[in-house]
C-alpha cells in the first residue's frame, strides 16, 4: 500500500461513519430517564404500603432486577436497547440484563460451568471493582477514625 | 415534583453513559465499572448523598448509586463493627440487588431461549 | 502443471472446473437481493437443532449434499474436501463433516476462507492429486456473536461500522476441465497485513490492506488490467472497507471502480435491513459465490471474474491482549 501504518490510520478513521449522537442521547435521556422515574414510582408505593426508607429502596432495586431479567428472557429487552443505548445500560437493569443475557446464552455449555459460571463474563468486573473500591475507601475511612 | 427530577437526573446520567459509548471505544462493562467506581468515590467523599436527596430513584436507580451504596454500606458497616466493616460492609449493603440478580438469572438460564437476532 | 507468475501468483494449466454449488443460507440473507439465486432458504436460525452450533454445521452439511445431489455423486466421489469456518477450532466443520467419511482438511481464514479453500481445492485437480474435490465453509449469526462478541440478548447498540455476520453456507464441488463450466485460470495466494488498525467494529477497514495488496500483485503478475474482467469481486470488505480499497488502489494507478462488487454489499439491502456497513463471515462470500456469481458464469452473463476473499485474523484473546487486527485476501479468477 501507498499508506503507511499512521496514515492509513487517519484516512480510515476519516472515512468511518459516525452515528447520530444527537439521537442517541435522546433516546438515552428519555429511556433511562423512564427507568429511574418508574423506580421512584415503585418506592412511593412501598413507602405508602409503610416499608421502612432503606427496605424499600431495595424492593425497587429487586423490583426493577425482576422487570429486567424477565424482559431479557421474552427476548424484548435488547430489542429497547438498540434505540436506549445507555438508557438501558447504565441503570441497574443493565447489569441485570448483563448477568441473565450471558446466563440465558451459556446454558448450552451446562449449568455449572455454563450458566454458573459464564453467567459473570460481563458483570462480574462490576462486582469486584465494586466491592473492591469500597474496601480500598473503607480502609482509608478506618484509619481517619483512628486519627 | 420528584418525579420530574428523578427523570431528568437519571436521565442525564445515561446522556452522560451515552457519549462514553458515542464518543469513545469504552466497552460495556468498562463503563459499567467505571459508573461503580465512580459512585463509590462521589459516594465516599458524601458528594452522592445530596443528590440521592434531590432526585430519589434519579439518583439510586443508575449504577453510580449501586457504588454510593457500597460505599455508605461499608461506612455504617466499620462505625458498627469497627474494622471488619471493611470486608462486610459492601456486600451487606448490596446483598439484596446481587443476589436478585444471581437468582433470577440462574432462573432465566433455566427457563428462557435465545431468539434468533 | 501450473506456472508460477512472480511470488505468489499461480496460472493453472488444466483450469479445473467448478461443476456443481449450492448455498443454503438463513431468513434475513433470504430476503435479500441475492435471494432468489440460493438453493435453500432456512426460517428457523436454530435449523432444528438445539444449539447455535449445530445449526451451523448442519448448515455446511446441508450446503454439501445440495451440491452432491445436482450432479447425482454420492459423499463417496470426492476425494478430498476442504473445509471451514468462524468458530474455535472449526467445530462448525468438522461436525459438519464427520458422518460423510470424506477426506477431510479443515482451513481457517475467518471471513477468506472460501476463496482459501477453494484455492486448494483447484490445486489438488490441477496437480493430479484428486479426481473431485468440494470447498466449502460457513457462518452463523448467532454463533459467531456470542464468541466474539456479546450474548444475544444482551443489549447493545451496534457501530454503523460494525458487519453482520451472514448466516449462510457455500459449497462448490470442482473436477477436471469441462466445456461450458466455469474453471479456475489463476490463484494468488495473499499475505498477511497489518496497519494497525484495532477496531474490532471496523473490520472492512482493518481487511482492506490486504485486499489491496493481493490484487495488486495479481494484477503486476499477470500483465492483466481491471477492464479484462466484468467483476472484481471483495468478499467482505463491506462499506467501509469498499470504499477504501478503491481510493487506495487509485493511488497505485488502478482503478476498479467500475468493476468492483462486494459480497458483503450483495448479500443484503443496506437500507432496509439493519446490517450497519454490510456483512461479513465465511458463509457471506461463499453463498454469494455459490449462489449469484457462478450462476452468472453459467448463464455466461459475466466471462472473468476475480474472486478476493477477505479476512480478519484476529480473536477475542489477541483483541483482549491489546494486539491489532492482520488482514488476509486469497484471489481465484475465474472464467467460462
Amino acid at each position: 500500500m501507498k499508506y503507511t501504518p499512521k496514515q492509513y490510520k487517519e484516512i480510515s478513521k476519516e472515512m468511518t461513519y459516525r452515528t447520530n449522537s444527537f439521537k442517541n442521547c435522546i433516546f438515552a435521556f428519555l429511556i433511562g430517564g423512564a427507568i429511574c422515574t418508574l423506580g421512584q414510582a415503585l418506592l412511593e408505593l412501598y413507602k405508602s404500603l409503610g416499608l421502612d426508607k432503606n427496605i424499600a429502596a431495595t424492593c425497587v432495586s429487586v423490583s426493577l432486577i425482576f422487570l429486567s431479567v424477565l424482559l431479557t428472557s421474552l427476548n424484548i429487552y435488547d430489542k429497547i436497547a438498540k434505540y436506549a443505548g445507555a438508557g438501558t445500560l447504565v441503570p441497574i437493569t443493565g447489569f441485570a440484563n448483563a448477568m441473565s443475557s450471558a446466563a440465558i446464552t451459556f446454558k448450552a455449555e451446562g449449568y455449572i460451568m455454563g450458566v454458573g459460571a459464564k453467567m459473570f463474563t460481563i458483570a462480574g468486573p462490576v462486582i469486584v471493582y465494586g466491592i473492591s473500591a469500597a474496601a480500598l475507601y473503607g480502609v482509608i475511612y478506618y484509619i481517619l477514625t483512628l486519627i | 415534583m420528584i418525579y420530574l427530577k428523578a427523570f431528568i437526573v437519571g436521565g442525564l446520567f445515561c446522556v452522560i453513559g451515552q457519549i462514553l459509548i458515542d464518543y469513545t471505544r469504552l466497552t460495556p462493562a468498562k463503563i459499567l465499572v467505571g459508573y461503580v467506581v465512580m459512585g463509590v468515590i462521589l459516594g465516599g467523599i458524601n458528594i452522592y448523598q445530596p443528590l440521592v436527596d434531590f432526585a430519589g430513584c434519579g439518583a439510586t436507580v443508575p449504577l453510580t448509586g449501586f457504588g454510593a451504596m457500597l460505599a455508605k454500606g461499608t461506612r455504617e458497616a466499620i462505625q458498627k463493627d469497627g474494622a471488619l466493616g471493611i470486608l462486610t460492609g459492601g456486600f451487606t449493603a448490596s446483598a439484596g440487588g446481587i443476589a436478585a440478580a444471581v437468582i433470577f438469572s440462574l432462573l432465566a438460564g433455566l427457563f428462557a431461549k435465545e431468539k434468533e437476532k | 502443471m501450473a506456472i508460477q507468475k512472480g511470488k505468489s501468483t499461480l496460472i493453472l494449466d488444466n483450469q479445473p472446473s467448478i461443476v456443481a454449488s449450492a448455498s443454503v443460507v438463513g431468513k434475513k440473507e433470504g430476503e435479500g437481493p441475492c435471494s432468489k439465486n440460493f438453493d435453500m432458504i432456512i426460517d428457523d436460525g436454530y435449523f432444528g437443532e438445539t444449539t447455535w452450533e449445530k445449526a451451523e454445521s448442519k448448515l455446511q452439511k446441508t450446503a454439501v449434499n445440495l451440491a452432491l445431489k445436482k450432479n447425482n455423486l454420492t459423499p463417496n466421489d470426492i476425494d478430498i474436501l476442504f473445509a471451514g469456518d468462524l468458530l474455535n477450532q472449526c467445530i462448525g466443520s468438522v461436525y459438519g463433516m464427520r458422518d460423510f467419511k470424506i477426506p477431510f482438511v479443515g482451513l481457517y481464514g475467518a471471513c477468506s476462507t472460501m476463496a482459501e479453500s477453494l484455492i486448494m481445492a483447484s490445486l489438488f485437480i490441477e496437480g493430479g492429486f484428486a479426481k473431485r474435490t468440494c470447498a466449502v465453509t460457513s457462518s452463523h449469526f448467532c454463533s459467531a456473536e456470542r464468541q466474539f462478541r456479546f450474548p444475544l440478548e444482551y443489549g447493545c447498540q451496534r457501530t454503523p461500522t460494525a458487519q453482520w455476520t451472514a448466516t449462510a453456507s457455500g459449497c462448490a464441488i470442482l473436477e477436471k476441465h469441462q466445456e461450458n463450466k466455469p474453471f479456475v485460470k489463476a490463484v494468488t495466494i495473499g499475505t498477511v497485513a497489518d496497519y494497525g488498525i484495532n477496531d474490532v467494529n471496523n473490520m472492512g477497514a482493518a481487511m482492506m490492506p490486504a485486499a489491496n495488496d493481493t490484487i495488486l500483485t495479481f494484477f503486476k503478475d499477470t500483465g492483466h488490467s481491471p477492464e479484462d474482467f466484468d467483476k472484481i469481486v471483495t468478499g467482505d470488505l463491506s462499506a467501509v472497507g469498499s470504499e477504501l480499497l478503491i481510493e487506495s488502489l487509485k493511488k497505485e494507478g488502478l482503478d476498479i471502480s467500475e468493476q468492483h462488487r462486494d459480497c458483503g454489499l450483495m448479500l443484503y439491502d443496506r437500507n432496509t435491513q439493519n446490517v450497519d456497513a454490510g456483512g461479513s463471515g465465511c458463509g457471506c462470500s461463499a453463498s454469494v459465490l455459490c449462489s449469484t456469481l457462478l450462476k452468472e458464469l453459467y448463464e455466461k452473463q459475466t466471462k472473468n471474474i476475480l474472486f478476493i476473499a477477505t479476512g480478519a485474523l484476529m480473536s477475542p484473546t489477541s483483541l483482549q491482549q491489546g494486539e491489532t487486527i492482520p488482514g488476509i485476501a486469497h484471489l481465484l479468477h475465474i472464467s467460462i
